[in-house]
């Protein structure tokens, strides 16, 4: 962790993507890819004009609702798993392969049970969400200090105590590592499935997109995306540092 | 000890086992509906029935290749890219927050683009798969050059020994178990990456033909080939992580 980037070198690295964006366009033509300031100022008369605002509103409450599911399920499994060491032993390598399937794979099967519409993208979101934030909810149980457990038993703590005042606290940073894949991977997964069956969101803007052929939508959506899992991504990385500066 | 080990594996067995036989009896009483889905025993002889017809056997190769690819170029570059950025402590500064939310970019979101530049061919499928793939491998080539402890390159510079010497027997040894996480994540990000986007949009493959299978509404041929390649997943992860357990075990690195 010694090479921490500040802010600033965020900022550089933003400003060289452009450059590099620029780089492309230029080479490959407008045929190919949008301007980054065209591409910009799209998204941004879009969001001014709110003629992309229905379909925010609709992968967003999607979204929301799909990554509830992902870390609430996560986090019962991973509980649930993780505080026994043979049910751990029994699972882990269980839940790693499924980690590896391509839930793509599995879409028809999503559509086929909840039909086309905002259950399925739901499921689609938690079922690519849920797997990731189990397994580092469980491996953070593994984690925790005997110590910790063996004062916990000294003290008589049991149930919800001894989860609320010692486990919890101890697991938590590697319990945010997990919160902030399964976050990152809901909105894929959400958004993925708007790109089949679906006829409104951020997805099926690109999937409309793809089929007009128009870049400057491909992109804004694309940029749009990419800001939003990057912004949180970070904020959640910088309050995991935080608590693991507090707990070390 | 070793009696520990089998009552996991017996217990592990019987986690898949009674689900599965769950849903054989759900579908056989018809509490699943055989428009939704067929029941597994029915999946398993219709995918044996496929394999044999080699229907599919062109969509295979050309899934598998295509991931082959993906794969090996991601490892070759994550290793090499990987070394470089270790070496040049000013660029990883500047690259370590994409590096850090890299797996947050909705790489499929690309996919798109790819297809207006190179067409519907292999390449846009292949560069996802890639893409998916490399950074993961650059992280764990970072992460296994950082364990090289100082004092053994020190020693190895006052031995006399050469750059290439001192890669073969110090830092490769060290490095190699972290590198063997990342060429793992890698298989896995690669196979995600090709049928993903063979699924979104494409003109063969595993996941092409699952979409055909889809929009026709034929379960006879979903199915088999939903588990074909829920099938290839696991055992290859399986394999991959018989492999890197026993490399961690030999190094005595906790997993």
């Amino acid at each position: 962790m010694t090479h921490r980037g500040g802010p600033g070198s965020a900022l550089l690295l933003i400003a060289i993507l452009l450059i590099v964006w620029q780089g492309l366009f230029l080479g490959a033509g407008s045929d190919a890819l949008a301007a980054p300031l065209a591409t910009l100022g799209y998204l941004a008369e879009q969001l001014r004009t709110g003629e992309m605002w229905p379909h925010i509103a609709a992968t967003g409450a999607a979204f929301l609702i799909a990554l509830v599911i992902s870390i609430a399920g996560g986090l019962a499994v991973g509980l649930a798993v993780g505080l026994s060491r043979i049910a751990t032993e029994v699972t882990e390598p269980l839940l790693l392969a499924a980690n590896s399937v391509p839930k793509i794979a599995l879409y028809p099967v999503v559509l086929l049970i909840f039909g086309i519409g905002m259950p399925a993208k739901i499921a689609f979101g938690a079922l690519h969400g849920i797997i990731p934030v189990a397994i580092f909810t469980m491996s953070a149980c593994r984690g925790i200090p005997a110590v910790l457990l063996k004062s916990a038993a000294v003290m008589r703590l049991d149930g919800w105590d001894r989860i609320r005042s010692v486990l919890l606290p101890a697991a938590l940073p590697d319990i945010v590592t997990g919160i902030r894949i399964g976050f990152s991977l809901t909105l894929i997964g959400t958004v993925l499935g708007e790109m089949f069956g679906s006829q409104s969101g951020l997805g099926f803007l690109l999937m409309t997109a793809i089929g007009l052929q128009n870049t400057r939508v491909i992109m804004a959506v694309t940029v749009l995306l990419i800001a939003f899992a990057a912004t949180v991504s970070s904020l959640l990385l910088a309050f995991e540092k935080h608590l693991r500066r507090r707990t070390t | 000890m070793m009696r520990h080990a089998m009552r996991i594996r017996l217990y592990r067995a019987l986690a898949v086992l009674i689900p599965v036989l769950l849903l054989e009896l759900m579908c056989r009483l018809g509490v699943v509906g055989p428009l939704v889905m067929p029941p597994p025993s029915r999946m398993l002889t219709g995918l044996a029935a496929l394999l044999a017809s080699g229907a599919i056997s062109a969509a295979l190769l050309k899934t598998f290749s295509n991931v082959l690819v993906a794969f090996v170029l991601a490892a070759l570059a994550g290793i090499v890219l990987g070394a470089l950025i270790h070496r040049l402590s000013g660029v990883r500064r500047l690259l370590e927050p994409l590096l850090s939310t890299y797996y947050a970019i909705p790489i499929y979101a690309f996919y798109p683009l790819f297809i207006v530049v190179f067409g519907l061919g292999d390449a846009p499928q292949v560069l996802i798969g890639f893409m998916l793939g490399v950074v993961a491998v650059i992280v764990s080539t970072l992460n296994g050059l950082d364990s090289v402890p100082p004092v053994m390159i020190k020693t190895a510079r006052v031995c006399g020994m050469g750059p290439m010497r001192t890669a073969w027997s110090i830092t490769l040894p060290y490095a190699t178990p972290y590198l063997f996480t990342g060429v793992k994540l890698a298989v896995a990000y690669s196979f995600i990456g090709v049928i993903g986007a063979e699924f979104i949009m494409s003109q063969s493959g595993l996941g092409y033909e699952i979409r055909f299978a889809y929009d026709d509404l034929d379960n006879q041929v979903l199915y088999p080939l939903i588990l074909l390649i829920l099938l290839a997943a696991v055992l290859v992860n399986m394999t991959l992580d018989y492999w890197d357990r026993r490399l961690r075990a030999r190094r005595g690195i906790q997993a």
